[in-house]
C-alpha cells in the first residue's frame, strides 16, 4: 500500500534518508500488514459459517469507529483505525503559551536548525496567558521570548501583550488560552489541535481530538506537523435526565471523576453523550471536557449539534465535516448517570476524585473564594456565580476573588445584563455582593505561578475554587487546602464562610 | 532499531516491548482491553517513613548538563545503583516541580540545572521528611526514585521529568505512569519511566534502601531488604531514552539530518 504517510514523511526530514529506511519509519504500514494477516486470518475460504454470530461482534465490520477513532482516521489519512495503533496524524492547530513556548522553540531551533521555519504559520497559535501580570523577569522575559519568535516567523495567531500594567490597552491580548482558541474560532469538528497545555482537552467539546503534549513534542510538530499518536479506546458516558437548576457542568464532571478515580481514564478516550450533555451550551461543554485530564484521559469529545454550530457561526469561514461514533463502534467501558439525581459536589483536598457533597462539607470553614481558570471562569461560570449573590442579596464572608478567563469574559462580565436582576450586569452584582474587583485576564493562581500573582495562596488557608486541580500546593501554598467546586457553589460558600450547597440560595 | 518501532513505544504503554506477548498493546494494564478496569487506584496517600538514619551515601558524580549532550555517569548503562527515595501513589507534577518555577526554560543550561535544583521540591515535608536535595546543593544523591500508581499526573508540564533527570535521577520505578508524563519522558531521554510488575512495591521501600535497577535484566533489587522486584521491560522506549531522547535517537539512527547551522 503505498502510504501518504511516506511521501510526506520525506518531505519531513528533508529527503535524506534512505529508501530503505523510509519503509521501516511508518509504522502504518508494518500495523497495517500485521492487522490484514489477522483478518486474513478469521476470513479463510474454509471457515465455517457461523449464522448466530452478528457481524458487530466479530470486530470485522469495517468503519464501526468511535468519534476519536474517526477524527484520527482521518487525521492519518487511513480509512480504518482500532485501538491500540500508533499512527502518525496531521495537526490541524498547535498551540503553546508563555510557560512552554519557550523551551518548545529552543527544542525547535536546535533540532531544526536556528533558521528553520515553522512548517505552517498559520497553524501555530501562540498565547501568553499563564504569568502575565507579574514583575518576575523571567515570566515577562519569556513573553518576550514568544514576541520575537513569533515576528521572526510571521506567526499569523499571536495574541500578544506589551502594556503589563493595563491589559485592555492591548488589543491583541486575549487571556487563558483555551478559552481564547475556542473564542477566536481556532477550534473546529474533526480537527486534532495539541496544545503544551495539560487542558487543551476543553476543545473536545467542539467534537474535535484535542490533547496536551510537552515541549519535545511540540517542538516536532513545530517543524513537521505531524505526531506520533496512539489511537486510545473511548470510554462513554450517558448523561441523561434534566438538568437541576443548581447544578453546573463542573458538578457533573466531579461526579464522573469520582467515580473513576484520577487514574480511571489514563490512555482513554472520553466521549459524553446524552440528553442532558445535548442541553448544555458550549462553555458548559467546555467545562466537562476541560477536566477529562484530571481523570488521566488522553481526550474527550461531546458529538457536534446545532449548539456547535450556532457557536461556531460567527467564529471561523473554515470547513468542517464533523464524525459521529457508530452504532455499532465499541466502547471500553460505559457509564450512565441520571443527572437529575446528582446533587452539588466539591473535590476535597488534595486530589480531584475526593469527591464529596458539598452539603455534607458544611462545617469546613473556609477562608477564602477563587472563580476564575480555563475550567470555571467563562461567561457562563460568571453568569452562574452571579445568580447566587442575586438570589441572596447579600454581601460575601470572606474575601472573593474573581478572575475573568479572557478580554471577551471581561467585557461581558461589565456589559452582559443577568437575567432576572432588572438589567444588572454581573460586576454590578459582584460589587454589591462585596466581591474583589474582576482582575486581569489570565491563568493568575489557578496554578499558583510567582510569587506576586494575583491571588495567589501564600499562607496556609482554606479555599473553594472553581479551577481543576487542588493537589498540594497547587495554588501556591503546599498547605493550602482546595474545594474544588461549581460556581454556584463556589458563590454559596462566599455568602455564608463555609463550603455550602448552592442549593440553600437558588431554591 | 528501527524509527518505526521506537516511536511506537513513544507513543504507547510503556510495555510495548511486548509486540511478542500481545497482551499489553493496549493498556498498560495487565488485562484485556475489553474488560472493565476493576482496579482503583488508592486515594493520594501520605505515608510516614522514619528519618533517614543510615549515614549519609557518597555523593554519586551526577551530571547536571541536558542529557543529550552528556554521557552517562554509571559505568554501565543499564544498571544504576545508588539509594532510593521512596515517594507513594498520584504524586502529580505540581509536587514535581512546582509551578513558581515554571519560568525556567529548560532548553537554557544554565535553567536546566536551576530546575534540577527544585525537584520535587513540592513534596510536603510532613509526608517526606528527608529532603529529595540536600540544602544548599542542586543535585540529589538519590539516582533512582521509587513510587506508586498514576506517577507524573497532572500537567502537562515537560518541566517534571526534565527536573528529575537534571537532578540526577536516573529511573523512576512505579507501578504506572500518566500518559503525558510518560511521553515526556521518552521524548526527552531524561528518565527510564519504568514499571513494576506487582502492586505496592514502595510500600516495601525505604527511602535510603540501596537498590540497583537493571535495565537489562528489567529487575529492581533492593539490597537493603534483601527483596527483587520484576519490573516491566522498557522495550522500544529503552534505545530513545538511552539516545537522549527522540530527536537525538532520530539523528542517531540516521533518520533526520544534523541541525543544521545556517
Amino acid at each position: 500500500m503505498a502510504s501518504p504517510i511516506m511521501a510526506s514523511t520525506s518531505s519531513i526530514f528533508g529527503g535524506k534518508m534512505e529508501s530503505g529506511l523510509i519503509s521501516r519509519f511508518s509504522p502504518s504500514i508494518s500495523a497495517h500488514r500485521c492487522r490484514k494477516q489477522a483478518l486474513n486470518r478469521v476470513l479463510a475460504v474454509m471457515a465455517p459459517a457461523q449464522p448466530h454470530r452478528s457481524p458487530a461482534t466479530t470486530g470485522s465490520v469495517k468503519h464501526a469507529m468511535t468519534m476519536t477513532e474517526k477524527i484520527l482516521a482521518r487525521a492519518s489519512e487511513r480509512p480504518q483505525l482500532a485501538p491500540g495503533e500508533n499512527v502518525w496524524v496531521n495537526v490541524d492547530v498547535l498551540m503553546t503559551h508563555d510557560v512552554c513556548g519557550p523551551g518548545t522553540i529552543g527544542i525547535f531551533k536546535r533540532e531544526f536548525g536556528q533558521n528553520a521555519k515553522v512548517w505552517d504559520r498559520e497553524k501555530v497559535v501562540i498565547i501568553p496567558d499563564h504569568y502575565i501580570f507579574t514583575s518576575d523577569e523571567r515570566a515577562n522575559r519569556n513573553v518576550d521570548i514568544l514576541r520575537d519568535f513569533c515576528m521572526e516567523q510571521n506567526i499569523k495567531y499571536y495574541y500578544d501583550i506589551k502594556d503589563l500594567g493595563n491589559f485592555r490597552a492591548n488589543p491583541d491580548y486575549k487571556g487563558v488560552c483555551h478559552i481564547a482558541l475556542a473564542q477566536e474560532g481556532h477550534c473546529r469538528p474533526s480537527e486534532v489541535l495539541l496544545g503544551t497545555d495539560s487542558h487543551t482537552c476543553n476543545a473536545g467539546a467542539f467534537g474535535q481530538f484535542a490533547t496536551g503534549i510537552g515541549n519535545t513534542d511540540a517542538g516536532f510538530v513545530m517543524g513537521t506537523g505531524k505526531i506520533l499518536l496512539k489511537v486510545p479506546p473511548t470510554m462513554r458516558f450517558i448523561l441523561d435526565g434534566e438538568m437541576p437548576n443548581y447544578l453546573l457542568a463542573k458538578d457533573l464532571i466531579l461526579q464522573i471523576i469520582g467515580e473513576i478515580t484520577v487514574s480511571g481514564a489514563t490512555y482513554k478516550s472520553m466521549e459524553f453523550v446524552g440528553s442532558t450533555v445535548e442541553s448544555l451550551n458550549m462553555e458548559e461543554r467546555m467545562t466537562l471536557c476541560n477536566m477529562v485530564v484530571e481523570a488521566g484521559g488522553k481526550n474527550g469529545v461531546i458529538p457536534v449539534d446545532k449548539t456547535t454550530l450556532k457557536y461556531l457561526e460567527d467564529k471561523t469561514t473554515l470547513t468542517f465535516e464533523p464524525v459521529y461514533s457508530d452504532d455499532c463502534a465499541r466502547f471500553i467501558q460505559e457509564y450512565k448517570f441520571d443527572v437529575s439525581k446528582l446533587e452539588p459536589l466539591v473535590a476535597k483536598p488534595h486530589s480531584p476524585d475526593n469527591r464529596a457533597l458539598a452539603r455534607e462539607c458544611k462545617d469546613v470553614k473556609i477562608d477564602r473564594v477563587y472563580i476564575g481558570s480555563c475550567t470555571g471562569g467563562k461567561t457562563e461560570d460568571f453568569l452562574a456565580a452571579a445568580k447566587v449573590f442575586l438570589a441572596s442579596g447579600k454581601k460575601v464572608k470572606v474575601p472573593t476573588f474573581l478572575v475573568p478567563a479572557t478580554q471577551k469574559v471581561w467585557m461581558d462580565i461589565y456589559g452582559l445584563p443577568v437575567p432576572g436582576s432588572g438589567g444588572k450586569t454581573c460586576s454590578q452584582i459582584f460589587e454589591e455582593a462585596g466581591c474583589e474587583i474582576p482582575a486581569s485576564p489570565s491563568c493568575a493562581a489557578c496554578l499558583g505561578g510567582p510569587r506576586d500573582t494575583y491571588a495567589r495562596m501564600n499562607e496556609r488557608q482554606v479555599c473553594v475554587s472553581t479551577t481543576n486541580r487542588n493537589f498540594p500546593g497547587r495554588m501556591g501554598h503546599k498547605e493550602g487546602q482546595v474545594y474544588l467546586a461549581s460556581p454556584f457553589t463556589a458563590a454559596a460558600s462566599a455568602l455564608t464562610g463555609y463550603v455550602t450547597d448552592p442549593r440553600e440560595f437558588l431554591l | 532499531m528501527s524509527m518505526a518501532a521506537a516511536a511506537v513505544a513513544m507513543a504507547a504503554a510503556p510495555a510495548a516491548a511486548a509486540k511478542a506477548t500481545n497482551t499489553f498493546l493496549f493498556s498498560q494494564k495487565t488485562h484485556s482491553p475489553l474488560t472493565p478496569n476493576l482496579r482503583f487506584a488508592t486515594r493520594a496517600s501520605f505515608p510516614k517513613y522514619p528519618y533517614f538514619s543510615r549515614s549519609a551515601p557518597d555523593p554519586l558524580l551526577l551530571s547536571t548538563a541536558p542529557r543529550s549532550t552528556t554521557t552517562p555517569s554509571s559505568p554501565s548503562p543499564t544498571t544504576y545503583h545508588g539509594p532510593c527515595y521512596v515517594l507513594g501513589d498520584n504524586i502529580d507534577t505540581d509536587q514535581i516541580i512546582p509551578a513558581e518555577h515554571l519560568t525556567l526554560v529548560p532548553s537554557k543550561p544554565d535553567e536546566y540545572r536551576k530546575l534540577g535544583s527544585f525537584a520535587l521540591s513540592g513534596l510536603p515535608s510532613t509526608a517526606y521528611p528527608v529532603p529529595f536535595i540536600p540544602p544548599g546543593s542542586d543535585a540529589t544523591h538519590f539516582p533512582v526514585v521509587i513510587a506508586g500508581a498514576n506517577f507524573g499526573c497532572g500537567s502537562s508540564r515537560e518541566h517534571a521529568p526534565v527536573a528529575l533527570g537534571a537532578s540526577g535521577v536516573r529511573a523512576v520505578v512505579a507501578e504506572y505512569y500518566a500518559r503525558i508524563f510518560f511521553r515526556n519522558s521518552v521524548a526527552t531521554g531524561e528518565i527510564y519511566p519504568l514499571e513494576s510488575e506487582e502492586t505496592g512495591i514502595w510500600k516495601e521501600c525505604t527511602t535510603g534502601d540501596i537498590v540497583t535497577v537493571d535495565l537489562a535484566e528489567s529487575r529492581l533489587i533492593n539490597h537493603t531488604t534483601g527483596k527483587v522486584y520484576r519490573l516491566k521491560p522498557i522495550g522500544d522506549a529503552g534505545p530513545v531514552i538511552e539516545a537522549g531522547g527522540i530527536f537525538a535517537y532520530a539523528r542517531k539512527t540516521g533518520m533526520i539530518a544534523s541541525a543544521s547551522t545556517a
